[in-house]
């Protein structure tokens, strides 16, 4: 990570304002007071139990949201600005793509390719170079065979990649997937997370990862805890998950390798040579190898 | 069950008239239906009747189809006949039964009545609705009324609104099918009692289907914000509507087809209506 870093948020607050009976409204204060950095290429898992405030942070970034207070930079530039125009909103939303829950409620259009075509549409961009975005994007997502076919006849998983291929077609620098995989069975869900990895890694997107599932945060570079509009944990998936007493305590799980060593080691077992046992183990392998060595 | 529901009428194809850009089939469907409508004499109708025989078969749609497509307006159809039978009078009796008096001017008038409703439905089915996806109608409706945005009338919004209802109407049939199979392993019961009974038990899927529609709504909302979506304003398409020399040739046709709609009119207007 060097120079600026892609995203940076400084004492951000976010509060929703709820109308009450008798026309007063309350105002229910959703992200605290919460400073972060994000670098270019990053792959960053966001953790955090329902209601913590994770869709409302991925809100903040494209300004689909406004902060209460903090500022928010984006490649060095203040977001939260008073003077930003219109066109900075929509650069900043190019910039930034983001994929949401329920495949259905993200496309728009009745055929695969305008779908995908929709945001560089609205972006003003040449007919021959919307064709080739469109086709590139469908192939980054292997869905070019389904170019033709209409929404509706295609898989949770496909819908999503296509979904995927709408945001790639806009040339963004970072996706922002809110639970994409969660309404998708296990095939769906594996689909989209080998394409979601390969944008990370083969075009240097920067993602952000917002999961319940566990072995999908242990895929990532660094894992960010939230709970209660606040920042829990921030750091690698091994020094994160090897807080297991405490993330449990936060109602969230670890995966089940690291649980079991850590339920083994609060219960006084210690490696065969006097030393406890390693903590935030993430892989299976890793955790057979361990299992092995005490038997 | 639901899902056997198809969307309009479109009818894949590759016929020269699918090919035709939707713009051109919208405007020569309309100058069709004005020429059903001014066609008064029988060899007027006779132009029509050809000409729309010759499009039925030029669309390679099989007449099984059209002809289904026909089902649905023979009540019309019947009545058309019926009312122009009875209530014509003219200077021909052909038949009295008590009170009924039956002319010959009515069973012509029934029968070249008839013969519009029929020709219209035909025409502007095989020419339009056919023969054009959905989407491609949407977008040659969009450009055809492009103009009347200088008069603020919101042209795009009106397509936006229509894709956006053909997308979601597949989904929100599967949805309806899913809450009807849920409420009926609960017991309610569909297909009997009167139509009260009926009607109440429509109430449980109606208020879950809408209030998931409304969430859906939301949520799109906010996708197309995050997809940049402003309105029409600076929007480009990716496939942009381009006339061939087929919209030509298909132009140059309903010159002529018009022209001796219009000379069967004047000249030869026999057995007029
Ligand atoms: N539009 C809204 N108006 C008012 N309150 C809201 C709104 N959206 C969310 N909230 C509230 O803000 C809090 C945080 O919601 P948010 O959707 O950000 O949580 P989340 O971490 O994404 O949860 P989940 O895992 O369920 O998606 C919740 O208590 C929620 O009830
Ligand atoms: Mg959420």
């Amino acid at each position: 990570m060097s120079g600026t870093p892609f995203i940076k948020a400084e004492n951000l607050c976010f509060s929703y304002s709820i109308a009450e009976d008798g026309g007063l409204r309350r105002e229910l204060p959703v992200i605290k007071n919460v400073s972060f950095e994000i670098g270019r290429g990053d792959f960053v898992a966001i953790l955090g139990h329902n209601g913590s405030g994770k869709s409302t942070l991925a809100k903040l970034l494209n300004l689909i949201l406004t902060p209460t207070s903090g500022k928010i930079y984006i490649d060095g530039r203040d977001i939260t600005d008073p003077a930003i125009t219109e066109d900075d909103i929509f650069e900043i939303r190019r910039k930034i793509g983001m994929v949401f829950q329920n495949p259905d409620n993200q496309l728009v259009a009745t055929v695969v390719e305008e779908d995908v075509a929709f945001g560089p549409e609205n972006l003003g961009i040449p007919p021959e170079e919307i064709r080739r975005r469109v086709n590139e994007a469908l192939a980054i997502v292997g869905m070019s065979a389904y170019a033709r076919h209409s929404p509706h006849q295609l898989s949770g998983g496909q819908k999503q990649r296509v979904a995927i291929a709408g945001i790639i077609a806009m040339l963004p620098e970072c996706i922002v997937f809110d639970e994409s995989t969660s309404m998708l069975d296990p095939s769906g869900r594996k689909e989209v997370m080998n394409t979601i990895v390969s944008l990370n890694r083969d075009r240097g997107i920067t993602v952000l990862h917002i999961t319940h599932n566990m072995d999908e945060a242990v895929l990532a570079d660094r894992v960010i805890v939230i709970n209660d509009g606040e920042i829990f944990l921030d750091g690698t998936p091994r020094e994160v998950f090897s807080h297991v007493g405490e993330l449990q305590s936060v109602g969230l799980d670890v995966p089940q390798v690291t649980e079991l060593l850590y339920e083994l080691s609060v219960d006084g077992i210690k490696m065969p040579d006097g030393s406890p046992l390693p903590r935030g183990v993430l892989s299976e392998e890793e955790g057979a190898e361990i299992l092995r060595a005490l038997l | 069950m639901l899902k056997d529901i198809t969307l309009g009428q479109f009818f894949p194809g590759d016929s020269p008239l699918h090919k035709l850009d939707p713009r051109t089939k919208l405007i020569l469907t309309t100058v069709y239906i004005i020429l059903v409508f001014v066609a008064r004499g029988a060899p007027g109708f006779a132009v029509i009747l050809l000409f729309t025989l010759a499009m039925i078969a030029a669309s390679k749609i099989p007449a099984k189809i059209i002809l289904r497509g026909l089902r649905p307006l023979v009540f019309i159809i019947t009545f058309t006949a019926i009312i122009n039978l009875f209530w014509t009078k003219g200077e021909n009796l052909l038949f009295r039964l008590g009170f009924i008096e039956i002319y010959s001017e009515g069973v012509l008038y029934a029968v070249l009545m008839v013969l519009r409703v029929v020709l219209l439905l035909l025409g502007s089915s095989v020419l339009l609705t056919y023969t054009t996806s959905p989407i491609a109608l949407t977008d040659g409706l969009e450009q055809l009324l492009s103009p009347l945005k200088k008069l603020r009338v919101p042209v795009h919004e009106f397509a936006m609104m229509m894709t956006i209802a053909l997308r979601f109407i597949p989904t929100l049939i599967e949805e309806t099918d899913k809450i009807m199979n849920a409420q009926k392993a609960r017991g309610v019961d569909f297909s009997s009692g009167g139509i009260i009974r009926r009607a109440k038990a429509l109430i449980p899927i109606l208020i879950p289907l809408f209030v998931s529609a409304f969430r859906r709504a939301d949520e799109l909302a906010i996708a197309m914000e995050c997809r940049c979506y402003r309105g029409g304003e600076g929007r480009t398409r990716m496939k942009v509507l381009k006339l061939s020399y087929r919209d030509l040739v298909a132009s140059v046709i309903f010159v002529f087809f018009t022209a001796a709609v219009i000379a069967a009119n004047v000249f030869i207007p026999w057995l007029s209506v």
